[in-house]
């Protein structure tokens, strides 16, 4: 029988040479199927749900933001039509009303956002309003991030963020849509 | 005069590929770890809106999805043009969401639940009326916390 000798033993080594190889096919196989997390839109929180009819409450007029978004996807806030550019503006202005006007919000805390669409409304401008509002809010707490401490609100630890979210608290109210303009 | 000396054999030393492995494992893993296998097959349209408010979602096992659309080319013939809603990989109605729901708040550790985001996928041209429908669905199963998915775009109008 012939004897293995102890040099040939210590060469018996699994051979790793094809190991990149390997490695190179797995790493294609997971660049081919990946989806690099690209999930990012509005964060929203709804009411709970209940049962009971819901009590109407009337609002002094002053602090209801109105916002009806009809199904040919035309605004009207306020009773007035207006144009989704200068939604922005005219919410920042009607939460802090910085001239004390007599038509706008008593204070921030007491201003309402109360939007409204029909069943008929596009997804698209429905969403497009819907950020504007919340852009509304955002640009509202980032000044107030920055002349308080100096910082913007992103960058803020979250017991900061909420006591700014607390003298600005963000209600927007959503109403059961009519049903115009359903599709058939 | 100093004559320069032929150098011999082959000057040029290889680059050690032996690290290559470790580079390779290492994009592997990174691809790994970001990767999701794509699990449901779409058999709506969704082209999803653009918007400038964005938050990203980060937890992935805490996020379902609910697609809303109109039936893709294959299916108009069998489901026709109206706006549908897709859980998982199949067709549904808003009576099937909260059960697609529990499914769901199953599979989490209790202490998880409440962080559960239901991301609404949907196609920007479809009404509001089945997203309406579906909020509603949403509100009495409790699942409060939802995400309109968005692309983002630049605040120019």
């Amino acid at each position: 029988m012939p004897r293995v000798r102890t040099k040939d033993r210590l060469k018996n080594e699994i051979n790793a040479g094809s190991m990149a190889d390997i490695a190179f096919l797995l790493l294609i196989f997971f660049l081919v199927t990946t989806t690099i997390a690209d999930d990012q839109g509005l964060l929203v929180k709804l009411p709970p749900w209940s049962n009971e009819p819901v009590e109407d409450v009337t609002l002094n007029q002053r602090n209801v933001f109105g916002v009806l978004v009809n199904a040919q996807n035309q605004l009207l806030v306020r009773k007035e039509p207006a144009d989704v550019r200068d939604l922005r503006r005219r919410a920042i202005e009607f939460i802090t009303n910085p001239n004390h006007r007599e038509d706008l919000a008593v204070n921030p805390k007491k201003a309402v956002i109360s939007l409204k669409n029909d069943r008929g409304t596009n997804y698209n401008t429905y969403l497009t309003v819907y950020n504007e509002l919340l852009a509304a809010y955002n640009e509202i707490w980032n000044n107030e991030a920055m002349k308080r401490y100096g910082k913007p609100y992103q960058k803020l630890p979250a017991h900061l963020r909420k006591a700014i979210r607390k003298d600005y608290p963000m209600i927007i109210s959503e109403a059961e849509p009519t049903e115009y303009g359903e599709e058939k | 005069m100093a004559r320069f000396k032929k150098k011999q054999g082959n000057s040029q030393p290889e680059i050690s590929t032996a690290s290559l492995p470790d580079i390779i494992f290492m994009l592997l893993f990174f691809f790994m770890v970001v990767t999701k296998l794509r699990d449901a097959e779409m058999k709506v349209r969704v082209v999803t809106p653009s918007a400038t408010e964005l938050t990203k979602l980060e937890q992935k096992s805490l996020v379902n999805h609910i697609y809303i659309g109109r039936p893709v080319e294959k299916y108009k013939k069998l489901y026709g043009t109206k706006p549908r809603i897709q859980l998982g990989d199949k067709f549904a109605t808003v009576d099937d969401i909260p059960l697609f729901l529990e499914n769901f708040r199953t599979k989490v550790p209790e202490r998880q639940r409440k962080l559960i985001t239901t991301s609404l996928k949907v196609d920007k041209d479809v009404t509001m009326g089945i997203v309406q429908d579906v909020k509603t669905e949403l509100r009495k199963s409790a699942q409060l916390k939802i995400n309109y998915s968005a692309k983002r775009r630049d605040e120019k109008w």
